[in-house]
Formats: structure tokens, C-alpha cells, sequence
């Protein structure tokens, strides 16, 4: 539904966005990734028709955003980063006034507003002025605008930034809950959002892709993929770690801080193998006592680090 | 198309307008202008003591206060769209750039028609002091509307050039100020000491004050209803090029 083919925008020297591609079909969530300023919010302020490309093209619905960028807007939600919004509005006049652009009228306004109030838990504050609100209900009334006259696609600029812990729950559990007919692409520098809500990954770095895979693909790459994290008693310890180092597929153990009479060990496998298992088995035979075992996805930091800073150089 | 046009045009025109009420500012407004133009008029023009029954002392005051009045409407129209990240919301609903831009002119213009509806009471007095010619006055009110539109028109352009509302209503003051000057006889004489009959009414066209003047007698020429309407279309088209180019910044 969405189709993006060597998209670019410059401004003035700089290369905000240097020939970006990339399709994706319904029932996605596609994450952004990537540092401050890599590119991510200009492609979707060109997705969304707000900038104009330099070159490419980018078509939402199968509308082009320049070509036909009415048809375009109509079938996208946006919230914007930050979520800008008319401060001296009540969120319930704001909505009607963003209803009434949609082409929500009568009846079927009155009710769509009232879903989506309730969806995103707007009822409490509906006739007090947006700029006396806090901040989880500023962003519920730009995601409540977005998501209003049920679009094809939603675009969501960094949806969860500055929100407390449960406000993100809250917003990633609605994402979810709106994934399965739709194409939601958001952007993100929180690594473990990624792994919450997205179906697939993109990472932007100089306002080209650098990876494009699903988040799981992603902590693959980790150097501590199918890495094992063990924790024994102080008084043993060094013996197990000579053990363990014996074993045939392990590469490295390294000894994390201990605390408490306990050491932990990292243990790095040889080409991403599974040594769980081994050393689970080896720990029972020989009586170890293990405090815990535990494996390692891999650490999408260590992945995101290494992708944005390595092309940067 | 054409009725889809017209509907997101009353939608926009509707929230801004609503806008100007929901803050003190309409309120500040409105009771300004009025004492102004009491002050003014009975003050300075002199309205009991010329002993005629018209409105021309209310008139006369009307391009000078438009020129700081009007800007105070039009500095935040797209000023503080841009900085508060809202143009953004606005430019991405399925809305065209000229819907944005003529319906916020509109909104801002009705605003200070509604200012200018509310010195009622001053064409009340006229009436009960004597039997003017109610058409003279319905042409004045005619004028200073049309003369409101212009400023308001250069004044939502500007405003489009900067975040900044002050620098908006600043720039707004001088631009308007220059549309004034180009009428004031200081200014034709100058120019008549060595231009030619033709530059020197081609600068006196395209004063406020020449077409005004004009309408305030009670003579509705076609040119000064084209000048005022041409002036507004002009700018407008300047504005929605401006937002165009600026709107990312």
C-alpha cells in the first residue's frame, strides 16, 4: 500500500533523504530507526505530502503524494512529531473540526468521534483546552485525529516520545490492536519498542537504508546472539568458567561484575550457535550450582550502534 | 469538487474564526477599536463641531488605525501555525493550499468586519442629530471593509514569512504604511515637481488613501472596487506561494 521508489530531498547541500526505497503491504508495522536526523521524519513529512521530494517518487494507496496529493492525504492518518496541535481548541472541537475535513458529517461523525474517544481514553478531558493538558493526553488527541476516519495507512512520528512507561504501554497496545488491516509505519529511537510493536525494521542512517529486516533478524546480527549469561556462586566459579571454556563451540567467556556471593559470566558461542543447551546439560551432570541460566536475543543497541556508526565513517 | 471546495473552505473558516474568540484577544480587540474611533471622531475630527450631519470624521481615522489594528489581526495567521508545528497537521488533511489561505483571509476579514458592524451605534448617533445621507455612510462602510480586506491580505502574506508575530506585525505596519504614503499629497507633490501627470497617478493608484477618499464621497467607481480586489488576490497568491516555500523551515 505503500510504495516508495528512490526517494530523495535535499536541502540546499545537505541530503536529507538519498534515494529511498521500499514497498510495504498491509498488516505491517514498519519501524524507523535511526539517529537524530538520519532522514526518518523528512521521508514521512514526503509520505504524508507535507515536503515536496526532489527526486523519486512515493505513492500511498496507490496514489502518488504529487501526482494526486488529495486522494493521498485521504487515505493516511499522520501524527506529527510532537504532535502539534491548536492549543487554545477543546480536544472535543479540535476532533469535530478534523472530522469535518475528513469528510465525517452527522451521525456517523458523532460516533466516530465517540469511538475513538474512547479508544485512545479522551472522555476525561474532552472540554478542557488542549494547551492545559498533559502530555500523554496531547499525544492521544494526535493519535485520536490520526486514526479518526479509520485510514489505510497511519503515519506516526516518534508516537511514544516523552510518554511516562505506562502512557507507552498504552499507545504501543493501540498500535497493536490497529495493525492487522492497516500499514502503520512509525518512527522510533527506542530500541525496545521496535521489538514490541513492529513487524519489520528499518534502520536509516544519512537518510539512506541501511537494513531492512524483521526485528528478530536484527538481534541475530547481535555479537551476543545465542550468547549465554550464567550465574554461579562466587566460591566455584572460576572452576565452571574453566569448564565452560572447554566446551566445543564456545568463543569467550567474559566475567561480569558479581554482587551478592554470585558471579555471571557472559558466554559468547561460535557463529551464533546454540550452546544453551550444553552447558544446561553439562551444569546437571556435574552438580554446578546454578543461580541462573538464562540466553541472550541479542542487543538491538549493540546492532544499532554498530549499523549507524560503522556507514557514517 | 466544487461543493467539497466550499465546505472544507466553511470548515476552516469556522475553526479560525472560532479561534479569535476563544482567546481575550477578540475581546481586546473590538473594545480598542471602538474606543479609538470614538476618541478619534469625536476627539479629534471634530464631529459635533463642524455642525454636518455625515460620518466623514469617522472615516477619515480609518486608514491609520487599520494600519496598527489590522496587522494585531493578521500577525498570528500563519505565524503561529508555523511555530506551533500546527501547519504541519493542517498542509497533511486532505485540504488544498488555496482552501487554507483563502479561508483564514476570510476569517481574519469577517473578524474585523464584525469590529467595524459594532461602531453601529456612532451611525445611530448621526441619525438622531440630524438626517445624513445614510448611502454616503453605506458607502464609507463599504470602503473601510474593502480597505480592511487589503491590509488584511498584506498582512497575512507577511505573516507567512516569519515565526515570529512581532516581526510579522512590524513588517505588516511598514508595507501597509508604504500603500498609505503612496496618496499623501507631500508625497504627489514631490513626484509632481518634475514626473510625469501619468507615474504621478500611477503611484497615487496604488494608494489606500486615493480609493478610499473615493468611496467615503459615496462615489462606488468600478476601478476602486478592482483596485481593492486585485490588491487582495495579489496578495493572497503571494501568501499561499510564501506558505509553499516556507513551511518547512
Amino acid at each position: 500500500m505503500i510504495e516508495i521508489h528512490n526517494l530523495s530531498k535535499h536541502f540546499g547541500a545537505i541530503r536529507a533523504v538519498d534515494g529511498v526505497s521500499f514497498k510495504v503491504e498491509r498488516g505491517t508495522v514498519l519501524g524507523f530507526l535511526g539517529p537524530n536526523g538520519a532522514g526518518k521524519s523528512t521521508t514521512m513529512k514526503m509520505l504524508t505530502g507535507f515536503l515536496h521530494p526532489s527526486g523519486g517518487t512515493a505513492q500511498v494507496c496507490g496514489f502518488d503524494v504529487r501526482e494526486q496529493p488529495l486522494e493521498a492525504k485521504r487515505c493516511v492518518g499522520y501524527l506529527p512529531e510532537g504532535a502539534p496541535l491548536y492549543p487554545d481548541m477543546t480536544p472535543a472541537a479540535f476532533l469535530d473540526f478534523v472530522a469535518g475535513i475528513r469528510g465525517l458529517s452527522g451521525e456517523r461523525k458523532r460516533t466516530r468521534i465517540a469511538e475513538v474517544v474512547a479508544e485512545v481514553n479522551l472522555q476525561s478531558v474532552m472540554h478542557q483546552r488542549i494547551e492545559t493538558l498533559s502530555k500523554g493526553f496531547k499525544r492521544r488527541v494526535g493519535l485520536a485525529q490520526a486514526i479518526l476516519h479509520d485510514p489505510q495507512v497511519l503515519v506516526l512520528d516518534e508516537p511514544t516520545d516523552g510518554l511516562d512507561p505506562n502512557q507507552k504501554h498504552e499507545v504501543r497496545s493501540l498500535i497493536r490492536s490497529m495493525a492487522k488491516d492497516k500499514v502503520i509505519v512509525l518512527s522510533t529511537h527506542i530500541l525496545e519498542e521496535v521489538e514490541a510493536v513492529c513487524t519489520r525494521v528499518m534502520i536509516i542512517a544519512r537518510g539512506k537504508v541501511v537494513i531492512d529486516c524483521t526485528p528478530s533478524e536484527l538481534a541475530s546480527r547481535s555479537r551476543w546472539h545465542n550468547a549465554v549469561t550464567l550465574r554461579v556462586p562466587a566460591s566455584g566459579a572460576e572452576k565452571v568458567a574453566e569448564k565452560v571454556r572447554s566446551l566445543a563451540d564456545v568463543e569467550s567467556v567474559e566475567r561480569l561484575d558479581g554482587a551478592g556471593g554470585l558471579v555471571s559470566f557472559l558466554i559468547t558461542p561460535v557463529k551464533h550457535r546454540n550452546i544453551a543447551a550444553e552447558i544446561g546439560a553439562r551444569a546437571r551432570a556435574e552438580g554446578w550450582e546454578v543461580d541462573e541460566l538464562r540466553v541472550e536475543h541479542g542487543r538491538l543497541d549493540e546492532v544499532f550502534r554498530e549499523l549507524t556508526l560503522s556507514k557514517a565513517s | 469538487m466544487k461543493n467539497s471546495n466550499l465546505k472544507n473552505i466553511a470548515i476552516l473558516f469556522r475553526r479560525e474564526l472560532a479561534g479569535y474568540f476563544a482567546t481575550p484577544v477578540a475581546y481586546v480587540f473590538i473594545v480598542i477599536f471602538l474606543l479609538l474611533s470614538g476618541i478619534l471622531t469625536f476627539n479629534q475630527a471634530g464631529f459635533y463641531e463642524r455642525g454636518q450631519a455625515d460620518l466623514a470624521p469617522f472615516f477619515t481615522w480609518h486608514p491609520w488605525m487599520y494600519l496598527f489594528l489590522i496587522p494585531a489581526i493578521s500577525m498570528r495567521l500563519w505565524a503561529e501555525e508555523r511555530k506551533q508545528g500546527t501547519i504541519e497537521l493542517l498542509m497533511t488533511l486532505p485540504v488544498t493550499m488555496g482552501q487554507a489561505v483563502v479561508s483564514k483571509f476570510l476569517a481574519a476579514w469577517a473578524f474585523a468586519g464584525i469590529a467595524l458592524g459594532l461602531t453601529f451605534p456612532m451611525w445611530l448617533t448621526v441619525n438622531y442629530l440630524g438626517e445624513p445621507d445614510n448611502g454616503v455612510i453605506l458607502a464609507g462602510y463599504l470602503g473601510s471593509f474593502l480597505m480592511a480586506g487589503g491590509y488584511l491580505a498584506i498582512g497575512a502574506s507577511v505573516s507567512a514569512l516569519t515565526k515570529n508575530q512581532v516581526i510579522a506585525f512590524v513588517i505588516s505596519v511598514m508595507l501597509c504604511f508604504l500603500f498609505i504614503l503612496a496618496g499623501f499629497p507631500t508625497v504627489l507633490d514631490f513626484f509632481s515637481a518634475w514626473a510625469s501627470p501619468l507615474v504621478l497617478d500611477t503611484i497615487a493608484s496604488f494608494s489606500f488613501l486615493t480609493h478610499f477618499n473615493d468611496i467615503m464621497r459615496g462615489v462606488i467607481d468600478a476601478r476602486d472596487l478592482v483596485f481593492f480586489a486585485s490588491l487582495i488576490g495579489c496578495f493572497l497568491l503571494a501568501n499561499a506561494i510564501v506558505v509553499e516555500l516556507k513551511k518547512a523551515d
